[in-house]
């Protein structure tokens, strides 16, 4: 169960592909009323009924938080992913009933700040098209720099470009074009924060140079929603239930507790918000740690793990759930 | 050290060598003491960026141990005020990056604090830390005015003239502890007075 969220049952109402990799999908509620209000950053988590298998994955509002007639969301397609964004491009059309949850921020604009300094790799563009639109409306001071592969595959980049015109900053990496990181983070004035979402090498190359140069942790902002990965499958040994699962090799462990009926609070499913963390009772054997919400030493503990992404090669787990 | 009351009291901790390229120091009296007992724990090259704005009282000790760290930049005044435009000004032209360290008096950390807030600057990345007089910087919330260098409880207004009962209750905003009457019902009542904000 999800904790502090209830479903929206919505029906798609629009499908746009965007590039060779990106589409978009539009939701409105089935019952005609508006969407619930959101704010700039927000994702919502969607579920994806595909014959006996549901997935839930979180994508990032990316329409205006003025306009909540729809919710859009951009889905790049992953060709070795676990599935749910080639599910997303292959059987999604117009017309079809799904359920999502409630809009959830865990990166959000400070709004404090004098100014907002952006940095987007690749598909980490989605929250940004939702808060560029909310500073934009109330004349909020901000800059964009988008790095993409390709100009083809710079999705919205021709959007942000007419929009904003010179606040946007482009680099192509197949034209060797690269963010001046340091000389960047050095010259912004007091106040200012800082928001990055794209591939965790480029979050963690960002968060280290800016702490690094003396940015406060405050002022940093991320998202980065990894997706669970897969692996050797493996038994635990739920205490508090009394049961014992098997997490498939294209299973995430929070998906197999879910299946055996037990419902762990979640919110992100992305190793971001914390809302699943689980104590570890007993085990024999070796965690795979992926989440970005555990300390290192918590990881070297062995004393928690965040089911949603991370998980466990051995003899056996046992679980406070 | 302050004894920990309500959650709107300030809490101090000790300065300690931050990640960057620019330092500012803001400092009066036995906060110099502080800001030497950072260098300590400093790394090599760390005051070739610093700034220190210092305040040094009458006595004028402690200028020589901090012109001995060789800053960047060095300044003294007679008093915050003197030192005011300076930090205005300091602050107006940073850009991030720039680390801002409060040593001394709670009047000084406070009237820093105030300024910083108001040049953009998050008060929890703000280090702190308060050595020297516990005298207290007190707003009187009946006609508004600032009574500096509070000791005793209760206080005198300074401006209304009301006795007040100095409450734990700060104001960021205002840089200041808030007074409140304490004799309200009946102003011929006056409690003892004791100095304890030494």
């Amino acid at each position: 169960m999800s904790t502090g969220t209830t479903k929206l049952d919505v029906v798609v109402s629009d499908v746009i592909p965007v590039n060779e990799l990106v589409t978009r999908f539009h939701f409105r509620r089935r019952d005609g009323q508006l969407l619930p209000t959101f704010s700039g950053g927000a994702h919502v988590v969607v579920e994806m009924r595909d014959g006996e298998r549901t997935r839930l994955n979180p994508y990032s509002l990316m329409g205006s938080p003025l306009d909540t007639r729809e919710y859009t969301i951009s889905v790049r397609r992953d060709d070795v992913g676990r599935g749910g964004s080639l599910f997303m491009h292959r059987n999604v059309r117009p017309g079809m009933e799904m359920v999502i949850s409630y809009p959830v921020n865990l990166f959000s604009l400070d709004l404090r700040a004098r100014k907002h300094l952006m940095l987007a790799g690749g598909i980490g563009i989605t929250p940004f098209m939702a808060q560029t639109a909310q500073l934009a409306a109330e004349g909020g001071n901000f800059e964009l720099h988008y790095t993409c592969r390709t100009a083809s595959l710079g999705t919205y980049a021709d959007v942000l470009r007419e929009r904003y015109d010179r606040r946007v900053r482009l680099y192509h990496d197949d034209r060797d074009e690269r963010i001046e990181l340091d000389r960047l983070l050095s010259s912004q004035p007091l106040g200012t924060h800082l928001y990055v979402c794209g591939p965790s090498g480029m979050i963690g190359w960002v968060r280290d140079r800016a702490a690094a140069l003396g940015w406060p942790t405050e002022t940093v902002h991320f998202e980065h929603f990894a997706a669970p990965q897969p692996g050797a499958p493996f038994d635990v040994t739920l205490a508090v239930s009394g049961k014992t699962i098997r997490v498939g090799e294209q299973q995430s462990l929070l998906e197999a507790i879910e299946a055996a009926g037990v419902d762990p609070p979640y919110l992100c499913r992305g190793g971001v918000c914390g809302q699943c963390e689980t104590n570890v009772i007993a085990h024999d054997g070796k965690f795979i740690h992926n989440d970005h919400w555990l300390s290192e030493e918590e990881h070297r503990s062995c004393k928690k793990i965040m089911p949603c992404v991370s998980r466990f090669e051995g003899r056996s787990l046992v679980l406070e759930r | 050290m302050a004894a920990k009351s309500i959650i709107s009291r300030p809490v101090y901790g000790t300065l300690s060598p931050q990640p960057g390229k620019h330092h500012l120091f803001v400092a009066d009296a036995e906060g110099a003491l502080a800001i030497t007992d950072l260098a300590a724990k400093a790394p090599d090259g760390f005051f070739a960026g610093a700034h220190i704005i210092f305040i040094p009282g009458h006595d004028r000790k402690h200028v020589a141990a901090l012109e001995a760290l060789k800053p960047a930049q060095f300044y003294q005044g007679p008093s915050f005020a003197s030192a005011l435009p300076r930090l205005k000004h300091t602050l107006a032209n940073a850009h991030m990056g720039l680390r801002l360290y409060l040593a001394g008096t709670e009047g000084l950390i406070g009237q820093a604090m105030q300024a910083a807030l108001e040049a953009g600057i998050d008060h929890t990345s703000i280090q702190t830390e308060h050595r020297g007089s516990l005298a207290r910087r007190v707003q009187c919330v009946h006609c508004k005015g600032i009574t500096e260098n509070v000791t005793t409880q209760p206080a005198t207004c300074s401006h209304c003239g009301l006795l007040l009962l100095v409450r734990d209750h700060y104001s960021r905003r205002l840089a200041a502890f808030q007074g409140v009457c304490i004799n309200a019902e009946d102003r011929s009542e006056i409690p003892p007075t004791e100095e304890i904000f030494r």
